[in-house]
């Protein structure tokens, strides 16, 4: 029963991977995942205001639920063009 | 039509394979690696992209553009990787019977793409690098 999690651009420096799994069972929702990651890397509290998150490859708000087989993405303020 | 590629984008062929008989008019917006940023000369950019959800967010882009204005068809390329001052990072074709919607709806690709296309740029200095977060 797990989560795919993705860190994309400065998160992913902060967290030293872009990609990892966390126990579905353990998280009702987006917000719940990415303050489990807080604990572990702390310097990814900076980024809580601006955080972008998808789940699915679509948006989705900090309380949004997830599910098992969901693929969970965090990320800053895009950059592209 | 729709992509990421690693290569130089070759615009010429993006427009030919859009464009049709019936387009009176084709719009393109070429956006370049600029030689400075932020006061600081810029030796070179490197993008990144959650790529299966930056080509969901193309189309969603190009959905839209579709949608409010009057265009028949409108092509979208983001270069991803390493680039060099001058080089092309992302091209947007748009085709349309007239001109208007078309120089309408490049410019509202290209500000929806800077909102909401998972691409990130890292700009690289003579003394460093720096993640870019957010439009401008």
């Amino acid at each position: 029963m797990s989560i795919r999690i993705l860190f994309f651009a400065s998160l992913a420096d902060i967290t030293g991977t872009r990609e990892t799994e966390v126990d579905s069972a353990l998280f009702p929702d987006v917000s719940s995942v990415f303050e489990r990651f807080v604990t572990e890397f702390p310097a990814l509290a900076a980024h809580r205001s601006s955080l972008m998150c998808a789940v699915n490859q679509e948006f989705a708000s900090p309380d949004a639920p997830v599910r098992d087989g969901d693929e969970i993405a965090f990320f800053p303020p895009v950059s592209g063009g | 039509m729709y992509r990421l590629v690693r290569d130089p984008i070759d615009i010429q062929a993006l427009t030919e394979a859009l464009a049709r008989p019936e387009d009176g008019a084709v719009a393109v917006f070429e956006g370049r690696v600029r030689n400075h940023a932020r006061g600081k000369q810029v030796r070179h950019l490197e993008y990144y992209a959650y790529e299966s959800m930056a080509i969901k967010m193309l189309e969603e882009v190009g959905a839209r553009a579709k949608k409010n204005y009057a265009i028949r068809d409108i092509g979208i390329v983001h270069r991803l990787g390493r680039l060099n001052h001058g080089e092309c990072s992302v091209a947007i074709v748009v085709a349309s019977a007239h001109r208007g919607p078309a120089f309408e709806a490049c410019r509202f690709a290209i500000d929806t793409l800077k909102k909401i296309v998972p691409i990130w740029k890292k700009e690289f200095y003579a003394d460093g690098e720096v993640w870019i977060e957010g439009g401008n």
